[in-house]
């Protein structure tokens, strides 16, 4: 019976080799070496964003294997080969860090040329680039290309889009190992060497997958008075922005340009406006200053100011906790610097403040029941049991959250869900729109939401947005320890209070006077005419001692700046405004106070004064063109780096916290980067 | 004295960060992944880049290592995978196609005596549809059915029912020969 299966057992086993010597030496140096590198950098491999770590080990075993094949490796690399990039070799690298294995080069690259020549039928030419270029198109992609290319992430963003519509369908990642390989192809100049070769530097710093995603439209055009004098938009508060491009830079590579949202760079600083009189929360304080990139255009410039109520006077604070547990929180800017952050946020709170923790995607559940902020040791202990990693349990982490948070809620009381994550937003809806809709409906009832970004690399930055925006909280990305305090400590009335609701803001330009307008910034928050006044149409909030900066680059009748030449058949004729008018344009804002369902309006006429800008609106300015250089944009013409240095370190101000200066190394560093 | 160590208290001690352990555990067992590499694939190339694979990943796997399964089992299951990660992207490659018993078999076997033997392996193990090939090589390593089922993610029921196919068509493969 067994005869058969005997002889082959026998067969097998003599046929059977034993290894290679000197490659399994070398194969398990490789391994130490990958672990050793692991250790050092105590980052788990998140190679994707499958969700829950179970999900992330079945998937993860294929995924690494493609990551980490030969052949993909081969593949990545028989095209740096071809164009001589041989230098950077061994130093590509994983997105977790990992070598790629490296393969013996000579006999490697022969053999790899064969196959890749024999499946894209290049073998006639293979040391041609061009050729290869239109072959590497069409040819099915490697995941082992694609984590090639997360060495080169000075490529990132551009080339992706550059790329969108090359005919491979699927990831953005399948379009990005194109990419490299057509880059490398193509254009093998010696600088891309030099900075292939920092940035995998650079990625050993932090590990960036492909995983991130940011929110982000095109610059807001310009727009000519007479064809569109009203310009509607609602205030944002959110900060993430900055600190993404913080950690870019810091990191030593320009932010990805969708990363950059002007206003929130320019809104992440605090700055002094006037203070409201009474009737309304906040009121707005609009100066026009010159515009320093253009000497023809103007910056009308909106600041508006939130009361800041005394801390004592504040309503009692409900806080349910949804925290991230999933295995990639464990990396020592994630988790660990979630639990120093709430405990720095802690000593803040008033004894009769209540706080509970959720937690989701690892071990899911109620691991703190709603307590007293008083009990301190309960919270700390609650907080300190926290640990990344598991399997996924329950998916219900944000329903829970919110059923906790309503069993807390009382009258008068303020209660807020606060979600910390570092991308995983698994919380038990999976649709996008169902899970906006839920947190809508209980904004509307109420309980409101925030959300803490945490480590780079799979940073969902514009789910982060999307959730904030519809429960009413903020988005804040928090790297650092100091960040963490300001946040919630510093800014955690603000963050935490809302004093005005959806807050909208409408210019109406006046022809006589402006030309040409653009808002720098606020393009994710751009809103139609007609939700100015419609009730219903939310907007973004203002907590708390909330400041708010909005600016627009405007060019008066007769400037020569005026980019739009005027129309042979169109009616350019403005009829002027009933008599003689100083006015630039007229502004209005709506808000709610919270609670109430109808907005209350605010209204003045923008007239140019010829005060002094102040330090604030100078900085404030000179954030506007950090961003705006940060993004490329086309209307700084030759503002250069220097002089926005030289604006923001001429306005500094008193800078308790340091966060101007810090802003001045960051541009600095961008500098020295953008060359 | 580590290597009187159990696996998984190695696979633990690594998984919290012990180089030490970690080496001891892939020396130990890098023959018995190679082995099974060839016995999947039939070409020692082959054997030896995947044995590179599965180096290189392993370190960043070991976290997903949970001792759900004996660590044996568990990485037989990663190279089972990656086995079959491999075959998949070579799927367009011929000699990949048929894997066993190519090149560098017929020249391992030219000056050998035991040319004819490898011949028939050869033959048997192409004879043999991929599914049957892999759990022949597996339980010609040695390993249990039962765990041979745990590696491929299939009852052992069908393992058993792939053996005795497998001799089923060993069988068939003799008579076609001899009759």
């Amino acid at each position: 019976m067994a005869d058969e299966l005997d002889d082959l057992k026998a067969a097998m086993d003599a046929a059977t080799p034993a290894p290679d010597p000197a490659r399994r030496a070398e194969n398990l140096r490789l391994a130490e070496e990958n672990f050793a590198r692991l250790q050092g950098l105590g980052d788990a491999a998140r190679p994707t964003q499958q969700s829950g770590p179970m999900g992330r080990v079945l998937n993860g075993v294929a995924t690494m294997m493609n990551v980490l094949t030969t052949r993909g490796g081969l593949a990545a690399s028989t095209a740096i080969v071809a164009v001589g990039l041989i230098a950077i070799l061994p130093e590509l690298r994983a997105p977790n860090g990992v070598l790629i294995p490296k393969p013996s080069v000579i006999d490697g690259v022969a053999r790899s040329t064969d196959q890749l020549g024999e499946t894209l039928g290049l073998r006639e030419n293979r040391a041609e680039a061009p050729p290869a270029d239109d072959a590497f198109r069409g040819a099915p992609s490697t995941e082992a290309d694609t984590d090639a290319v997360m060495a080169e992430p000075a490529m990132e963003a551009e080339i992706a889009e550059e790329l969108a519509d090359a005919p491979v369908a699927g990831l953005q990642s399948a379009r990005r190992d194109q990419a490299l390989t057509r880059e490398s192809l193509i254009a093998p100049a010696p600088a891309e060497q030099k900075r292939a070769r920092m940035s995998s530097d650079a990625i050993i710093v932090q590990p960036e997958s492909d995983t991130e995603a940011f929110a982000n439209a095109p610059q807001s055009a310009l727009k000519v008075v007479t064809e569109e004098p009203v310009s509607t938009f609602s205030i944002d508060v959110d900060t993430a922005s900055y600190s993404v491009v913080r950690s870019s830079l810091m990191a030593g590579r320009l932010p990805p340009r969708d990363a950059v949202r002007v206003e929130e760079i320019v809104n992440y600083f605090p700055y002094d406006y006037a203070t409201s009189e009474a009737e309304h929360p906040f009121q707005p304080t609009i100066s026009v200053v010159p515009t320093p990139w253009n000497e023809g255009t103007e910056l009308v410039h909106i600041g508006i100011q939130g009361d800041m109520p005394a801390v004592e006077d504040r309503p009692p604070l409900n806080l349910v906790f949804l925290i991230d547990t999933s295995g990639s929180m464990q990396d020592a800017n994630k988790l660990p610097l979630l639990k120093q952050s709430f405990r720095l946020m802690l000593s803040e709170l008033r004894p009769e403040d209540e706080v509970s923790i959720v937690t989701y995607a690892g071990s899911a559940g109620q691991v703190l029941e709603p307590t007293r902020a008083a009990e301190r040791s309960t919270i700390l202990g609650a907080l300190d049991r926290l640990e990344a990693g598991g399997s996924t349990a329950g998916q219900t982490g944000l329903q829970q959250a919110y059923a906790v948070a309503e069993g807390m809620a009382g009258d008068g009381e303020v209660t807020r869900v606060i979600l910390a994550t570092d991308g995983d937003f698994n919380v038990g809806l999976s649709d996008p729109e169902a899970l906006k809709d839920f947190i809508s409906e209980k904004r509307d009832s109420g309980t409101y939401l925030s959300v803490l970004g945490f480590g780079r690399g799979n940073l969902d930055d514009a789910t982060m947005q999307a959730l904030a925006q519809n429960g009413n909280g903020q988005a804040a990305y928090i790297d650092t320890l100091s960040e963490a305090r300001k946040v919630l400590v510093d800014q955690l009335t603000g963050a935490l209070f809302p004093i005005a609701n959806d807050v909208k803001i409408q210019v109406e330009f006046n022809p006589g006077r402006i030309a040409e307008y653009r808002l720098i910034g606020y393009e994710t928050r751009a809103l139609n005419r007609e939700d100015f006044n419609n009730d219903r149409v939310d907007a973004g909030d203002i907590g708390a001692g909330h400041r708010v900066t909005a600016i627009y680059e405007v060019a008066p009748v007769g400037s020569d700046a005026i980019r739009n030449g005027p129309l042979r058949y169109g009616v350019d004729q403005v009829a002027p405004v009933a008599g003689e008018t100083d006015e630039l344009g007229f502004f209005k804002l709506r808000y709610k106070r919270p609670g109430e369902g109808t907005s209350t309006l605010i209204e003045t006429p923008i007239v140019s004064g010829s005060s002094a800008a102040s330090e604030d609106v100078r900085f404030s300015v000179a954030m506007a063109g950090f961003g705006e250089l940060l993004r490329g944009s086309a209307f700084l013409q030759n503002w250069s780096w220097a002089d926005a240095i030289q604006l923001a370190s001429g306005a500094r101000g008193e800078d308790p916290y340091g966060y101007r200066a810090e802003a001045v190394t960051l541009m600095r560093l961008a500098e020295t980067l953008d060359r | 004295m580590r290597m009187t160590t159990s696996d998984d208290a190695l696979a633990r001690a690594a998984a919290d960060g012990d180089a030490e352990a970690f080496s001891a555990l892939i020396t130990r067992h890098y023959d018995r992944v190679f082995r099974l590499a060839f016995r999947l694939t039939g070409v020692r190339a082959e054997a030896e880049d995947l044995c590179q694979d599965i180096c290189a990943a392993l370190p960043a796997k070991l976290g997903a290592f949970r001792g759900e399964a004996r660590f044996s089992t568990w990485l037989y299951r990663v190279v089972v995978n990656a086995t079959h990660d491999r075959r998949r992207r070579h799927a367009t490659h011929a000699r990949a196609a048929d894997g066993w018993g190519e090149v560098e078999l017929a020249r391992r076997a030219e000056a050998s005596e035991a040319a004819a033997a490898l011949d028939w392996l050869t033959e048997a193990m192409r004879g043999l549809p991929e599914e049957l090939r892999d759990t022949v090589a597996l339980v010609l390593d040695e390993v249990t059915h039962a765990e041979a089922a745990e590696v491929l993610g299939i009852s052992e029921g069908t393992v058993s029912w792939r053996m005795s196919e497998a001799k089923k068509r060993l069988r068939a493969m003799k008579e076609a020969e001899h009759g």
